[in-house]
C-alpha cells in the first residue's frame, strides 16, 4: 500500500510509458500467462470437473452418466464414511490438544539466552524428515511384540498395546506422530510472533511485580493469540487432510485395524485411485471442501472471542 | 521472520536478580532438553536398529546398543532397492518444479504487485481463492491431464502440478510489494522497461523471499507421497518416496532393512536443511502469510 501512494505521482505524470505501476496490460498478461495457463488447466478445470463428477455415475473406463445427488445421498448413508469423518475429526482434535505443548515450548524457547538455534533445529529434524520414513520408525516404535514404546511402558508397570493394530488405539498413535511432526512448525510461526512482543512491556510488568507465570498469561498469551490463531487454522486445515501416515502405518496385508481407521483423504484415494470409482470419490473430495469451510469459518467466528489484534 | 528476529534478540529481563534469572534458565534448560531427547528418541532409536539384526531388532526385551554391530541393513537394502534410480527421480522432480515455481511465481508476482492491466484483481482473487480448496479436490483432473498427454510414469508429470502455486505467487507477490517504488523509478528513468526493470532490479532484491520459496517448494516436492503413487501407476520413475512406501511390503518385519531405507531416504534432505537452516525457518514464518 506504501508503495501505491509512493510512486503515484510519476504515475500521473508518465502515462504513457511503459513500466511502473502505470497501464502495462501488454507485459501484465504477458507475465501471469504462464501462471494463468497453469492454474486454470490443473486447478481451476480440475475443481470443476471433480464437482461434475460428483453428480456422476463414472466407470473406471468411459464416460460417465448424470445422476444427480445419488452420490451425495449415497454417502451420507455409508458408514465407513461417517467413520472417516470421525476418524479425521479426531485425529485434528488430537493434533490441536498439542497445541499448549508448541505455546509453552516456544515461550520457552524465548526465555535462554543461549542454545535457541539448537533448539530448533533438534525440534524441527521431524519437519525435514520423510513423512513415509518417521511413519515406519514409528511404526517399528508402536509394535504390539517387541516395540520400544511397550517396552518403556512395561518398565513402567503399564500393560503394553497393539498401538497401529487395535483400531481402538490407531487413531491416538498417529496423532501422537502428527503432533511431533509439526511441533517444528508450529514452534517457527509461533516464535516469530513471541518476537514482535515489545520487550518493555515485561518490563514494565515486572517493575509493577509480576512473576514470570503471570507475565505468561497476561503479556504473551493474549499478543501471541493472532499466531496462535494462525497455526490453529492452519493445523486444522492440514489435519483434515492426513493421508501419508495411514497409508504407512497402519497399511499391510494383514492389519484389520486399517478398515476402521480410515481418513477422509485415505477413502478418497481408494475410492478415486484403488477402486475407481471416481464420482463417489469427487463427492468425498467436495465434502471434504465443505468441511474445512465450515471449520475454518467458525474458527473466523470464534477468533472474535479470544484473538487480541492492538 | 526477519533475519533479526532468526539470529535472536538482545537480552529483554532487566529487572529481575540475575542470580535468580541465571538459576531460572536452568530449569528451562532442562525442560527444553527433556522435549529435545523425546524428539531425537525415534532418531536415535532408528540409528540403533540399523546396526542390529533382524533377530535382535525383533527380541523382548529389546536390546540397546547393537550386540554385533553390522551393516548388513544397508546391504540388504541398496541390494534389493534402485534407491539411485530413485533418488535421480526425485531429484529431477525436485529441480524441475523449484525451477518451474520460481519461475511461474515470480513473473506472476512481479506483474501482480507492479504492473497495472485490466482484471488483475480478479485473477488475483481467482488465483487466491485456489489456495483454500484441499489439494486432494485437484487431484482426479490432474491426474486425467497428464494421461491425456500421454505423460504418465514420467518426470515432468511428477514436477509440472506443483510449478503452479498460488501460495508462491503471493510470497513473490508480497516480497515485489515490498520493494520501495524509488527503484523502479530510477530504472525506468534510465530507460528500462518493464522485462529489464523485473531482471535487473526487481528480481536481485526478491531473493530472500525465492530462497524460501524455493526451500519449502523443495520441501513439499521431496516429502510428496500421494501424487506421485497416482502418476507412476506403471511403477516407473518412482520417487524415493513411493519406494520407501514399497519398501514395507517387501520387507515386512526385517526393521533394520526398513529403518536403513528410511534414513538413507531421509538424509538428502536433512543435510540440505543443516545447510540452509535460515531459509527453511524464514520459509516457514512466512507462509504464516498464508492465512
Amino acid at each position: 500500500m506504501i508503495t501505491d501512494v509512493a510512486s503515484s505521482p510519476p504515475r500521473r505524470r508518465t502515462r504513457r510509458r511503459g513500466g511502473g505501476l502505470l497501464p502495462s496490460p501488454g507485459w501484465g498478461y504477458l507475465m501471469i500467462a504462464p501462471a494463468l495457463v497453469g492454474l486454470v488447466a490443473l486447478y481451476v478445470w480440475p475443481f470443476l470437473t471433480t464437482f461434475g463428477k460428483s453428480f456422476m455415475d463414472v466407470p473406471a473406463f468411459g464416460p460417465g452418466t448424470f445422476t444427480g445427488v445419488d452420490n451425495y445421498t449415497e454417502l451420507l448413508g455409508d458408514e465407513r464414511f461417517w467413520q472417516a469423518l470421525r476418524n479425521s475429526a479426531l485425529y485434528t482434535a488430537i493434533l490441536l490438544l498439542g497445541l499448549p505443548v508448541a505455546v509453552v515450548l516456544a515461550a520457552l524457547i524465548e526465555q535462554v539466552s543461549r542454545g535457541r538455534a539448537g533448539y530448533r533445529v533438534l525440534f524441527f529434524l521431524p519437519v525435514v524428515t520423510l513423512p513415509v520414513a518417521v511413519s515406519m520408525v514409528w511404526r517399528f516404535i508402536y509394535n504390539g511384540d517387541f516395540g520400544l514404546l511397550n517396552y518403556v511402558l512395561s518398565r513402567l508397570g503399564v500393560d503394553g498395546q497393539y498401538w497401529v493394530a487395535d483400531a481402538t488405539f490407531t487413531i491416538w498413535a498417529v496423532g501422537v506422530v502428527g503432533i511431533w511432526m509439526s511441533l517444528g512448525i508450529n514452534l517457527i510461526i509461533l516464535g516469530a510472533g513471541l518476537q514482535s512482543i515489545p520487550p518493555d512491556l515485561y518490563e514494565a510488568s515486572a517493575l509493577d511485580g509480576a512473576g514470570r507465570v503471570r507475565q505468561f498469561f497476561r503479556i504473551t498469551l493474549p499478543l501471541l493469540s493472532p499466531s496462535l490463531f494462525l497455526v490453529t487454522v492452519l493445523t486444522v486445515i492440514s489435519a483434515l487432510q492426513m493421508f501419508d501416515l495411514i497409508f504407512v502405518m497402519l497399511r499391510s496385508v494383514n492389519n484389520t485395524a486399517l478398515a476402521d481407521s480410515k481418513t477422509i483423504v485415505y477413502l478418497f484415494y481408494e475410492k478415486a485411485f484403488v477402486e475407481f470409482d471416481q464420482g463417489y470419490a469427487a463427492a468425498i473430495a467436495i465434502v471434504l471442501l465443505m468441511v474445512i469451510m465450515v471449520a475454518t469459518l467458525v474458527q473466523f467466528r470464534l477468533q472474535r472471542r479470544w484473538v487480541f489484534y492492538d | 521472520m526477519t533475519d533479526q528476529a532468526l539470529r535472536g534478540k538482545p537480552e529483554k529481563r532487566t529487572t529481575t536478580g540475575s542470580k535468580a534469572s541465571r538459576h531460572g534458565e536452568w530449569v528451562v534448560h532442562l525442560v527444553l532438553a527433556g522435549a529435545a531427547v523425546i524428539m531425537v528418541a525415534p532418531f536415535v532409536w532408528q540409528l540403533l536398529t540399523i546396526f542390529k539384526s533382524n533377530r535382535e531388532a525383533s527380541q523382548t526385551p529389546p536390546t540397546f546398543l547393537p550386540e554385533n554391530p553390522t551393516t548388513g541393513a544397508f546391504t540388504t537394502f541398496f541390494g534389493s532397492v534402485p534407491f539411485w534410480a530413485q533418488l535421480t527421480v526425485s531429484v529431477s522432480a525436485l529441480v524441475l518444479r523449484v525451477i518451474g515455481q520460481l519461475a511461474v511465481s515470480a513473473l506472476a508476482g512481479f506483474a501482480f504487485a507492479r504492473l497495472r492491466f485490466p482484471g488483475r484483481r480478479l485473477l488475483f482473487g481467482l488465483f487466491i481463492a485456489m489456495l483454500m480448496v484441499p489439494s486432494q479436490l485437484f487431484l482426479i483432473g490432474q491426474f486425467e491431464i497428464i494421461r491425456d498427454f500421454g505423460m504418465l510414469d514420467s518426470i515432468p508429470a511428477l514436477a509440472i502440478p506443483g510449478m503452479f502455486s498460488a501460495f508462491g505467487i503471493f510470497l513473490m507477490r508480497q516480497a515485489f510489494m515490498s520493494i520501495p517504488a524509488g527503484f523502479e523509478e530510477a530504472a525506468r528513468l534510465d530507460g528500462a522497461g518493464p522485462l529489464r526493470t523485473f531482471w535487473y532490479v526487481m528480481l536481485p532484491m526478491a531473493r530472500p523471499t525465492m530462497a524460501a520459496l524455493a526451500v519449502l517448494t523443495s520441501l513439499y516436492s521431496w516429502n510428496d507421497l500421494l501424487w506421485p503413487l497416482i502418476v507412476t501407476p506403471r511403477g516407473n520413475n518412482r520417487p524415493v518416496t513411493v519406494g520407501l512406501a514399497g519398501l514395507q511390503g517387501q520387507f515386512g518385519t526385517d526393521y533394520p532393512t526398513l529403518m536403513a531405507g528410511a534414513l538413507v531416504a531421509s538424509l538428502p534432505l536433512i543435510v540440505i536443511f543443516l545447510v540452509l537452516q535460515r531459509q527453511f525457518f524464514s520459509g516457514i514464518a512466512s507462509s504464516g502469510l498464508k492465512g
